[in-house]
This record gives structure tokens, C-alpha cells and sequence, in this order.
């Protein structure tokens, strides 16, 4: 029962009505799981066991496994902690600030890019434990607990520590957000439930929940009041993981512009992984009514405007390397993009500032494979970005007698492919056995509430404050 | 008190259902029979809808208020244990700073402020409405979650008559639909509770879940009225 009108084009297109959208979302939990189902979780276990094997070889014999050397110290661990550390910004922006800022659109992709974030956080955090060599260390050295080293206690003046704090906020709100978002869901699985065991375990996961009208008001400030926690936790995040480098001494990293440009390049690669995954889950779920090209437009202007913030700041950073007149930075700078590491730099360049500028063309913008390639092309080049900043900064040392070039080894390639396989195991056991869409606030926005009926009931006294 | 209730169980609750397809008729119904003088015992929706809860005259959500609260105690926890770690349990002089150097603590700050806001508020939130793991949910009609609005009226908090009740429900736009045979539905119904499901006892249900598996009854109600 959809009122289409002539301002704006429907969220839901196809007449769906609210059973619809019960059927088409609950169907793909009940269903048995279907071939290209079963073809793409078992690419992703092959990444999981095989990129293991090689993560459990390396933690087994050491770090040295790695291409590290005593100049370049972090590479590939760090840049890709950076680099999954950001895709799991997109999640929490879509759910929480666009909420604050009653971006309805969002409803029918929140779900899956609240579960992008959580499954990119995990990822994320395998790197700082596997880079400290002793993964146990890492459990337990990070967080201020009594010890045995005469109480000993971490850092708290350190950006490292900082950063423990925040990844473990993040990662633990916006696991509860992402799952009080999943209650209301897993009810109507359960109530819909034909066998023992979905009704067993959807019942468990449910809480009980059966959407009085009292209990939905508490959720609704709920859900606000976690959105407004959460805007200023993920802008927190990535800001801490910029001070990481911030923070130090070492020429390229020892910039104040690194926060805003941080978050920026996070929301940037968040949001082109969210359309990697949406638009493989649009089409093999068969959920173009929910998942339009409104949204896939909307999400690559989010992708021009904060690639194009990421293009100012590189400029940025060039421009007051050179402005400043610090000979290490310039030098830094320079040896960036002409130096040994040329190749990174222009890499990093042509898929973060060139590329995205492609979406100022609507044909561009609007067209699914386009859309596709380049998303992928925005996350090669966020991966280059962090590779640069991390590596090009180290490998010339003060002393030139300590200059040197990193090579990655078997080892650093695939526990990066380790990681892969970590994310899309998780993706594609929630994408089969959670709702994919968030049925009850698609629901929400499918009616445009009809004026006339509004202006007859008394509890709305100010006509202008509907909705 | 209604007459015809007085011979059952005292502790068997007996509501009488409104049925509703959409949700504008929903609010004016929600007006319409409160304005009869009838005790609205819950409405369950499958999702949001924004002015039920003025239509149903309930106070604001103190969930801001959980999570001033649970910040606020996050905040001074933070404060209080990086002070007492870096000033006063083992001080060390790192990068020359102050040993409370405060700045430095804001970041650490921030996250168990949000942290404990976060956490305290959705703890709250499942404690008042007692929503846990193994409740027993109290369904009313099943398809509540699906496309349903279901208002339930307690008929032993009312002073009316159920028959009133139940002309008052036909008039305020419940749902109404014609099936293949040709037989009129309409959204008004009765619902009972014996004292067993209101108690939902989880090992009760499990163990009959088990032995009948989804019932027939369960099933029965997502196609009937």
C-alpha cells in the first residue's frame, strides 16, 4: 500500500506492500542455502584455511616471517589495519549519521553495513595482535590490568593506547546498535518459523520481543541516543588511528592535517566496499526494489564528495611540505612521488583523486557495472594510500646508512588474504541466516503518510510537525 | 468488572483484539476508543509509529536519561583511573609531561563515556521491558510482526461491557476482508491467556516445542483472523 507521489521517487519501488517486504526478507533466511550461496562461502574458507595456515605459520616461527627490516618496521600489518580499520566507518555512518540527519534512504542498507563494519573491525584488529609478534601479549599487555611486573601499567599518554581504547568502543556499540537493530527482525522469523529449531534459535536471538507500542517508543530513543553516541565515536576512531602517525616524529607522518583526512578517506573506502558487497547482494538475492539506483547514486555523490576531500588534502600535504620549509618533510614528499615508491604513490593517486571524479557524470554514477569496477578501484587505491604513508615514510631513514626497501613475502600476502577470508566467511553466514534488510524500518518508510488522515486526529495539533 | 469473566480462573487473562491494516487508521482508532473511555491495554506494531505513544498518552522515554547517567559515570571512572594509573600508583615521567596530564586523557575519556552510556542504556532498555535471551514472548497475534496492528484491551480493566467493547472496536476501522468462500473477516477477536502462558516458563516451552514441534495452532493464526 504504497502512495507514490510526484515530489520524490518511492524508497521501495515495485507496489510492495508491508507483507512483501516480510516475504522477500524472511525468504532468504528460510530457504535453503543456494548454489552460488554455497560456491562463494566456500571461496571464502578456502581464503580462511589456506591464508590461516600461513597466519598460524607465522605466528608459530615469528614476524620475521614478514618482509620486515630494521628500517621499514611496519608495512603491510599496519596498512592493512589502517585500511579495514576504515571500510568499518561506512557501517556506523550510514546507520547513525544519517539517521541523525533523517536520511530515510538508508534503511535498506544499514543492516548489511552495520555487518560490513563489525566483520571489518574484527578483521582490523588482527593486525595490531599479530604485529606484536606474541599474540597472547596482545591480549592482555593493552588494557590497564593489574599485572606481574610490579603493576606496571600501560601508557596512557600514547596514541597506541588510545587507539586500543577507541577500536574496542567501536567495535563493542556498534555491535550492540547493529544487534538492537536485529531483534525486532529475528521476531518476525520467529513468529513466521514452520520447524523446531528456527523457532528455537530465532526465539533465542529475539529476546522475547513482541513490538508494544511502549517498548518501540524506548527503542526509538534508544536507537537516536545511539546514533548520537556514535557519530562522534566514529569520527573518534579513525581520528585516534591517524594519531598514531600524528603523534611521532617521522617526517610524512607528523602532519595535523591527518585526522579530518583520515576520516574522510575512511568514509571514502567505507562506502565503496558497502557498494562491493551491496551490489553483489542486490543481484544475487534478487532485492533491486529495495536496494535502487537512488541508493547506489546517493552513495557514490557520499563517494565524489569525500574522494574529492581526500584529493585536497594530498594536495594539502604537498603544498605546506614545501610551504613550510622543512627540508625532511619536503624531502619526504618528494621522495614520495619520484622516489622508489613512485609506483604506490601514483597508484594511490590515479584510484583515489582521478578515478571518483568519474562520478560527476550521472550516466557514470547511475550505471551498476561502473559503479561496481570503480568501488573496487576506490579500495585498491585506499589500500595504496595507507601503503605510502606507512612504508615511503620509513624507508628513508635519517641516516642514509640506514635507508632500505620493503619487499613483501609470501607470508605478508596471504595473511592479508587471511583477513579476506575472515570477512567474507562471516559476510556470507550473515547475509544467509540474518535478515539482509532491515524489515522493520523499510516497513517504516514505505507509506507516505496521507495529509488528509492527518488532520483529523487530535494529538496532532500542529500541522506542520508531522512526521 | 465484566459479568461474564467472573467465572474463570482469577489469573487468566482475557483480551479482547482490534485488528488494523494501516497505520493512520491505527492513531485515529488508538483516539477514537481511548475517547470511549476504554483502558488500552498495548498496541503491537511491526514497526515504529511515530505519535502512538502521545495517542496512547505515555510518558516520555527515560533512556536520555540512562544514558546521561551511565555516561556520566563512565566519564568520572575514566578520569578516576587514569588519574590514580599514571598519578598517584606509579608515577613516571614520560616526554617530560605532568604525571595527571589531562589532555592526554581526553581520548580515553571520550570512549568510556560512550562506552558506558552505550552499554548502560541498552541494559537498561532490556531490563524495563524484560527482554532476555530465554523470554517466553506473551504473542498476541502472530502477525503482529509481520503487517498487522494489534490493539489489545484488557477486559477485566474495564468497566464496559465486552459486547460494548466490541461495538466500539467495529467502529473505529478495524480490518475487514472477504476470503475465497465468501465469508466476511472481520479484525476483532478474543484472546485468552491461561495462567501457564502468562507465566512463560522457558523450560515449559522448550520441552513442548520439542515434543510438538511448531503447532498447529501457532500456524493456524497467520492465515486466520
Amino acid at each position: 500500500m504504497q502512495i507514490v507521489t510526484d515530489i520524490r521517487e518511492p524508497l521501495v519501488t515495485g507496489n510492495k506492500t508491508i507483507h512483501d517486504i516480510t516475504e522477500d526478507i524472511s525468504k532468504r533466511v528460510e530457504e535453503s542455502p543456494t548454489r552460488s550461496w554455497w560456491i562463494f562461502f566456500t571461496l571464502s574458507l578456502v581464503a580462511l584455511f589456506s591464508g590461516g595456515w600461513f597466519m598460524g605459520d607465522m605466528l608459530w616461527t615469528g614476524i620475521g616471517r614478514w618482509g620486515l627490516n630494521r628500517t621499514v618496521q611496519w608495512a603491510w600489518d599496519i596498512t592493512n589495519f589502517v585500511w579495514w580499520v576504515g571500510i568499518g566507518h561506512a557501517g556506523t555512518l550510514i546507520s547513525a549519521i544519517l539517521l541523525l540527519f533523517r536520511q530515510k534512504w538508508r534503511t535498506s542498507i544499514n543492516r548489511a553495513a552495520e555487518a560490513m563494519t563489525i566483520f571489518a573491525v574484527i578483521c582490523a584488529a588482527i593486525w595490531p595482535l599479530t604485529h606484536m609478534g606474541r599474540i597472547w601479549v596482545g591480549m592482555y599487555w593493552v588494557f590497564p590490568l593489574p599485572n606481574a611486573f610490579g603493576s606496571l601499567w600501560v601508557n596512557f599518554n600514547s596514541p597506541l593506547l588510545w587507539d586500543v581504547f577507541a577500536i574496542s568502543t567501536y567495535f563493542s556499540v556498534s555491535l550492540v546498535f547493529w544487534y538492537m537493530g536485529l531483534v525486532p527482525d529475528f521476531a518476525t522469523i520467529r513468529d513466521r518459523a514452520v520447524n523446531r529449531f528456527p523457532r528455537f534459535a530465532y526465539g533465542l536471538l529475539s529476546f522475547g520481543w513482541v513490538g508494544g507500542a511502549k517498548t518501540w517508543m524506548h527503542y526509538e530513543a534508544m536507537s537516536l541516543i545511539l546514533a548520537g553516541l556514535s557519530t562522534p565515536l566514529v569520527l573518534s576512531v579513525h581520528t585516534i588511528v591517524s594519531m598514531d602517525f600524528a603523534t611521532s616524529v617521522i617526517p610524512g607522518w607528523h602532519t595535523t592535517i591527518f585526522p579530518p583526512y583520515f576520516v574522510a578517506g575512511a568514509i571514502f573506502s567505507g562506502f565503496a566496499m558497502v557498494l562491493t558487497l551491496m551490489l553483489v547482494t542486490r543481484k544475487v538475492y534478487r532485492l533491486e526494489h529495495y536496494i535502487t539506483l537512488e541508493h547506489i547514486e546517493m552513495m557514490n555523490i557520499i563517494i565524489l564528495v569525500t574522494g574529492s576531500i581526500v584529493g585536497i588534502a594530498y594536495t594539502t600535504e604537498f603544498f605546506i611540505a614545501w610551504y613550510s620549509q622543512v627540508e625532511y618533510e619536503s624531502y619526504a614528499f618528494i621522495n614520495r612521488a619520484t622516489g622508489q615508491y613512485w609506483w604506490s604513490y601514483w597508484a594511490m593517486m590515479t584510484c583515489n583523486v582521478i578515478s571518483p571524479q568519474l562520478f560527476w557524470f550521472k550516466r557514470i554514477r547511475t550505471s551498476i557495472v561502473m559503479t561496481f569496477v570503480l568501488s573496487i578501484v576506490v579500495n585498491i587505491g585506499m589500500w595504496f594510500e595507507r601503503f605510502v604513508i606507512i612504508v615511503t615514510s620509513l624507508h628513508r631513514d635519517y641516516l642514509p646508512s640506514s635507508w632500505g626497501y620493503f619487499t613483501p613475502t609470501l607470508w605478508d600476502i596471504m595473511c592479508y588474504f587471511f583477513s579476506f577470508g575472515v570477512f567474507f566467511t562471516f559476510f556470507f553466514l550473515f547475509a544467509k541466516y540474518f535478515p539482509v534488510i532491515n524489515m522493520a524500518e523499510v516497513k517504516s518508510v514505505l507509506k507516505n503518510s496521507d495529509a488528509k488522515v492527518y488532520k483529523r486526529r487530535d494529538t496532532i495539533k500542529d500541522t506542520n510537525n508531522v512526521i | 468488572m465484566s459479568n461474564q469473566h467472573q467465572h474463570a480462573a482469577e489469573t487468566d487473562k482475557h483480551y479482547l483484539l482490534g485488528i488494523y491494516n494501516d497505520e493512520d487508521v491505527l492513531l485515529e482508532a488508538v483516539e477514537h476508543v481511548r475517547g470511549k473511555g476504554v483502558k488500552i491495554y498495548e498496541v503491537f506494531t511491526p514497526y515504529p509509529i511515530h505519535g502512538l505513544e502521545h495517542a496512547l498518552g505515555y510518558d516520555r522515554s527515560f533512556m536520555p536519561r540512562a544514558a546521561f547517567g551511565f555516561g556520566a559515570l563512565g566519564n568520572l571512572c575514566a578520569i578516576a583511573m587514569q588519574s590514580l594509573i599514571m598519578g598517584v600508583d606509579w608515577p613516571m615521567i614520560i616526554g617530560g609531561k605532568s604525571f595527571i596530564a589531562i589532555p592526554n586523557f581526553i581520548p580515553v575519556i571520550f570512549e568510556c563515556t560512550v562506552l558506558f552510556a552505550a552499554f548502560g542504556m541498552v541494559g537498561t532498555f532490556l531490563a524495563t521491558n524484560s527482554l532476555y535471551p530465554h523470554k517466553v514472548p506473551r504473542i498476541f497475534d502472530r502477525r503482529s510482526t509481520d503487517d498487522k496492528h494489534v490493539m489489545a484491551i484488557d477486559l477485566a480493566k474495564n468497566t464496559l461491557s465486552e459486547a460494548d467493547i466490541r461495538s466500539i472496536l467495529l467502529e473505529s476501522g478495524v480490518e475487514r476482508h472477504t476470503d475465497a468462500n465468501g465469508v466476511e473477516h472481520v479484525g476483532v477477536k478474543q484472546r485468552n491467556f491461561t495462567d501457564e502462558e502468562n507465566k512463560g516458563s522457558f523450560i515449559r516451552y522448550l520441552a513442548d516445542l520439542i515434543a510438538n514441534g511448531v503447532t498447529s495452532s501457532n500456524r493456524a493464526l497467520k492465515t486466520s483472523n
